[in-house]
């Protein structure tokens, strides 16, 4: 160390600059393997004990523990509730974010942070919002009752508190892509004869399919992986209102510790290829705008 | 935007914030409202009481406290991880670097499992702890433990993107004007990351004080000891004492969104500065 950093004058000779704009060797050795200690330490080694917990009363439980009857009705719902939340979600982010990027009004700034509400809400009290709403003691209790619609311990109140935790992830992946992106594209298009949704389909679409896609995998994985809000409104009813999260829970509170793992060995799988996924559609993300850069800077052909 | 636009050419504006006001209203802001309005079921007196009892106090000690905690860790190793992968070439960093959003990915559930059978007494990491002394599965150092888990994209992601545009020219001045590495990070990096490292920290920290589903495996849930706020909100809307959950809830939302305009703050300061230092 003291032999390298002995004081020199300050000469600009570039190995001098090059070794003082990154580190020696040996303090980059020692700053990676920190890192990934560190990482290895709080994301790889729990990724593994998930499998090797659910293998470790070997294959047939396993198969047992995925097929049994609870746990495929507890898939179908989970897929159920994303079916439902993913492209309620989507239409909301793409209205969202078209009438803020696309218009100016008064307001739009209120209106961002209340899109973003939702991220900033305990998932524990996003469930009880609708306990209190639709719960027997809450406002809509009664009526809810009298007209025998039950809404919490059932699927509704599981779909209601799920697309409220999911709605601001497509909103908010496209806010920025299309402000970006601006409205020229668009009013070319308006003014050369084509219709509101032509325009939406053929030139929009187009452009923000990759933020789109982005929001859409986010929006689903926590739409399918969601526990908090949906353990609130579920009532945990075996068969009719579980979801996978909720039936590892209930598989690990039994002490079914490998059945409990293998049921998270499938949601893991499913966060990831999550991950590749989005990792997928951020390089085709930077390909894409990276074209755009390179037909932007001919703008004499366009104008012409 | 700034001129010359003089009227709407686009369609679409009345569909578009129609579907959006309408959607907010019924999905965010009608729920969300209803907790404010069901604290009117309380006397202040009795409001009060609710949320000073000393349960729900020492559960704002243990959410707060080991939030901050987390946050501070991941502070700390968010900004090694994001220097690491935005300055290094090492084998594997692609890889890594997807690994990183993994919290964000993964069911909360299966992460608080998976979190308290790697640290029980006899699990991979706790069977050599125990031997020290030291607990971690069922105590507020479980806890933390699940909350720097949850946080730790959070700041990474938020301080990658402002390594990324740091421009080395700035660095190479320094240095050429004699300050030594140390120096330069210190005095030049750290200052324009600091903002970006509090939001993450913010971020960070927001997200632990409402987690549950990786935090109630690990933490023994024992009342005055290792009960988080959201488990104690829980056991009370259990107990159908709506009121009480109504209340302590109303506490954790206001602390949410003070932290949320704080963020958006020290989002809009980081944007002005560099706006006007470009």
């Amino acid at each position: 160390m003291t032999s390298i950093a002995v004081p020199r004058p300050a000469t600009t000779a570039p190995r001098a600059i090059a070794r003082a704009t990154g580190e020696s060797r040996p303090v980059r050795w020692v700053l990676i393997t920190i890192a990934l200690a560190f990482l290895a330490f709080t994301l790889v080694l729990p990724l593994a004990l998930v499998f090797s917990q659910a293998f470790s009363k070997g294959f047939s439980v396993y198969w047992q523990a995925i097929t049994e009857p609870d746990a495929l009705s507890a898939a179908k719902l989970t897929l159920l509730i994303a079916a439902v939340a993913v492209p309620v979600n989507v239409v909301f982010g793409v209205a969202a974010a078209w009438c803020i990027t696309k218009f100016d009004f008064p307001g739009k700034n209120v209106l961002i942070t209340l899109i973003d509400l939702p991220f900033a809400v305990s998932p524990v009290i996003s469930g009880m919002i609708f306990v209190l709403l639709y719960g027997a003691h809450g406002w809509f209790g009664a009526w809810l009752t009298e007209h025998d619609i039950k809404i919490i311990f059932a699927v509704p109140g599981i779909i209601l508190a799920t697309t409220f935790i999911t709605s601001p992830f497509v909103a908010r992946e496209l806010i920025p892509l299309m402000q970006e992106q601006g409205t020229d594209e668009e009013e070319a298009a308006i003014v050369l004869g084509a219709g509101g949704w032509q325009t939406f389909f053929r030139v929009t679409l187009p452009n923000i399919k990759w933020g789109l896609l982005y929001g859409l995998i986010l929006c689903n994985a926590r739409a399918m992986g969601e526990f908090g809000a949906v353990s609130v409104v579920s009532g945990h009813i075996r068969g009719q209102t579980n979801t996978l999260p909720l039936h590892v829970e209930i598989l690990y509170n039994e002490y079914a510790f490998a059945a409990s793992f293998a049921v998270a060995s499938v949601l893991t799988l499913l966060a990831l290829v999550t991950l590749a996924l989005k990792t997928l559609v951020e390089w085709y993300q930077r390909r894409s705008a990276h074209d755009l850069a390179e037909t932007k800077s001919t703008p004499e052909r366009m104008a012409a | 935007m700034k001129s010359g636009r003089s009227q709407r050419v686009l369609p679409g504006f009345g569909l578009s914030l129609g579907i959006t006001c309408t959607y907010l209203s019924l999905i965010v802001l009608l729920p969300l409202a209803t907790i404010f309005a069901r604290t009117t079921d309380l006397s202040w007196a009795a409001f009060w009481s609710t949320v000073t009892n000393p349960r729900v106090l020492a559960s704002y000690r243990v959410t707060f406290g080991t939030s901050f905690i987390a946050a501070v860790v991941n502070t700390v190793f968010g900004l090694l991880v994001a220097w690491v992968l935005v300055r290094y070439r090492f084998p594997g960093r692609r890889l890594v670097d997807a690994l990183v959003d993994l919290p964000f990915a993964l069911p909360t559930a299966v992460a608080g499992i998976a979190l308290t059978t790697l640290y029980a007494s006899n699990g991979w990491i706790g069977q050599y702890l125990e031997p020290l002394g030291i607990k971690v599965a069922y105590t507020s150092l479980g806890i933390t433990v699940a909350l720097i888990f949850i946080g730790l994209p959070f700041v990474v992601r938020t301080v990658q993107p402002v390594l990324d545009d740091l421009e080395v020219e700035v660095e190479e001045a320094a240095a050429s004007l004699g300050a030594r590495r140390w120096q330069t990070f210190s005095r030049v990096v750290f200052p324009t990351v600091a903002p970006a490292l509090l939001t993450g920290f913010a971020l960070a920290f927001a997200r632990a004080i409402g987690e549950y589903g990786s935090v109630v495996f690990i933490s023994g849930n024992m009342p005055m000891k290792t009960e988080i706020v959201p488990l104690l909100i829980i056991t009370k809307l259990e107990q159908y004492d709506y009121p009480g959950a109504t209340a302590v809830a109303v506490v954790m939302l206001v602390a949410s969104f003070l932290l949320l305009l704080t963020i958006n703050l020290l989002q809009w300061a980081a944007r002005r500065r560099m706006a006007t230092s470009s």
